[in-house]
């Protein structure tokens, strides 16, 4: 392997203790439904991280069991649920009955949320924008202000910039230096990684520089923003990564089934988090049928494009 | 519903695609009458044609296979932003007499529930030309005022958009439910517009949380076509999203 960077590989255990502490603000889940960082969010588990700040768009089931597992003083986000069953019981218990802690709620919208960290990203104080003007979420929310703009008469809503301490993003490959190809859904997951202090990459590979060089269009975080990459293979399941594996549907539902009630949301951690110590046991636990049925079936890859002169 | 839901597409739009029910709407618009409707998902993707199999969320690796763009949630925000988007779908556990949203706090036989939150449908109802709203038809769905307002309607009636700075051509223009189309007057009061086939006015009545009022010309919602229902069967064989 060529090229001089100093290489950030770690484990993901690794990666976790050095970057992620009690009370940190992290983004999690910036592509949506898509490239969740499952691994990083259960070994956080593991490691009993408290207080934690969780930034993202929608969180589909991620953001849930870290609530559930205690891990959580504050929620800033769009929607948090199971995105095809529907609710998130952790989040409820929480918010309803303070199980397993109370927590606080900064409600966004996608756009709010993706403004924030655009603000962030551009190093500037907030974004203004229409979106929540005469909602509830703009009176509850105290990151959204309205004022008037000082160029024409209209009102405005002021996003107040965010600065997460570390993004997590699961991503398809990174070099040893943290240059990332990223394709499929995008979300905020840019702006996400820009505007926070550290990045962690979770990569399904590890790649040559040549690889990334070779299509730098696609080098969607380049490497010195980059504070760790971790190699883990289907460190997204049941979240699909394009290209590598699909949603693994069933998994999200079952969740759903067997979290309606506390003791079940206690098992369930304890069989899919708390007694597995690594990504590759999870993948063990879920079974050979399953990890290979939810394999790419039919490849479908993108004409190369020629950056010659 | 789905069928009329698909029905408030024309062809050539720009229409945000909601999750769940109108994904499927927009599959059969795009499949019938309008063939030249792009859809824009929130995650940043653009779309000239329907997925190629059911969709989950809009992140299954389906919805991106073929697609015609695929960037960052701002990308496509941004359209929303502008105007340039001409209709929007949302789903909601509660709407009101003035077409306002409620997703973020429900109300069970009297105790508060935490519902998900916004998503995008506060950014969906507040920037796009014409909101539509699908769900079903009971009184705890259908509400005089929502408990909480997730996402801007017609606020407290007419000229409240405006006076909140909401922009010019945007606000809600139907409500589809399991029962009926509402759509709104002069004064953003929702009226009853049609009654799908075999429904009586009585019973959408007695089962909307207030004094619904109703079109001078009532019709009946056009049964979906033999066309429409093969292209929902297609997408959802097994009625995942489509539960009748």
């Amino acid at each position: 392997m060529k090229g001089t960077a100093a290489s950030k590989v770690v484990s993901m255990q690794q990666a976790i203790a050095e970057h992620v502490p009690s009370g940190s603000v992290v983004v999690l889940g910036a592509q949506l439904e898509q490239m969740i960082p499952f691994a990083a969010g259960h070994e956080i588990i593991r490691q009993g991280r408290r207080d934690l700040t969780l930034v993202g768009p929608i969180s589909d089931i991620l953001f849930d069991q870290m609530i559930g597992a205690g891990c959580v003083s504050r929620v800033m986000a769009a929607w948090v649920g199971n995105a095809s069953a529907g609710m998130g019981y952790c989040f409820r218990r929480a918010l309803e009955k303070r199980i397993p802690r109370a927590i606080e709620t900064v409600d966004h919208t996608n756009l709010t949320l993706a403004l924030a960290l655009h603000a962030g990203a551009m190093g500037v104080p907030f974004m203004p924008t229409y979106t929540t003007l005469g909602s509830d979420l703009l009176k509850r929310n105290g990151n959204l202000r309205e004022f008037s703009s000082p160029v024409n008469e209209e009102r405005l809503v002021a996003v107040r910039a965010l600065r997460p301490d570390v993004a997590i993003l699961n991503v398809q490959r990174a070099d040893a230096a943290g240059n990332v190809h990223l394709w499929g859904s995008l979300g905020v997951a840019i702006d996400g990684a820009r505007a926070s202090r550290k990045v962690i990459v979770v990569a399904e590979e590890i790649v040559a520089p040549e690889i990334i060089t070779s299509d730098p269009n696609r080098t969607l975080i380049p490497g010195f923003l980059v504070a760790a990459v971790v190699r883990e293979p289907g460190g997204a399941h049941p979240a699909p990564v394009q290209g590598y594996y699909g949603r693994d549907h069933a998994f999200f539902h079952e969740y759903h089934d067997q979290t309606r009630e506390l003791d079940g949301f206690e098992r369930w951690i304890k069989r899919w988090v708390m007694e597995i110590p690594s990504r590759e046991s999870y993948l063990k636990r879920l079974g050979e049928t399953r990890v290979e049925s939810l394999r790419v079936r039919e490849h479908a890859f993108s004409v190369p494009v020629d950056f010659g002169f | 519903m789905v069928a009329a839901a698909a029905r408030e597409i024309q062809d050539g739009e720009l229409v945000f695609v909601g999750m769940r029910l109108p994904m499927i709407a927009f599959g059969v618009a795009k499949r019938t009458h309008a063939p030249g409707a792009t859809g824009l998902f929130e995650s940043g993707v653009i779309r000239d044609t329907p997925a190629p199999e059911l969709l989950y969320t809009m992140g299954d690796p389906s919805n991106l296979l073929h697609a015609t763009f695929c960037g960052d949630m701002l990308s496509v925000m941004s359209l929303l932003q502008q105007g340039r988007v001409n209709v929007g779908f949302l789903g909601a556990a509660e709407v009101d007499r003035f077409g306002n949203l409620n997703t973020t706090w429900g109300n069970r036989n009297g105790q508060q529930i935490r519902l998900p939150g916004s998503g995008g449908a506060c950014d969906i109802a507040s920037l796009s030309q014409r909101t539509v709203v699908l769900l079903e038809h009971t009184c705890q769905r259908l509400v005089s005022r929502v408990g909480h307002m997730t996402s801007p309607g017609n606020g407290t009636g007419n000229g409240w958009r405006r006076e909140q700075g909401l922009p010019r051509r945007s606000g809600p223009s139907a409500i589809i439910t399991t029962m009926a189309v509402l759509r709104f007057g002069d004064d953003g009061e929702a009226y009853l517009a049609s009654v799908h086939p075999g429904v009586t006015v009585e019973e959408v009545l007695s089962h909307t949380g207030w004094t619904l009022r109703v079109a001078d010309e009532l019709a009946i919602t056009a049964e979906p076509q033999p066309e429409e229902l093969a292209v929902i069967r297609e997408i959802d064989p097994h009625h995942f999203w489509t539960k009748s």
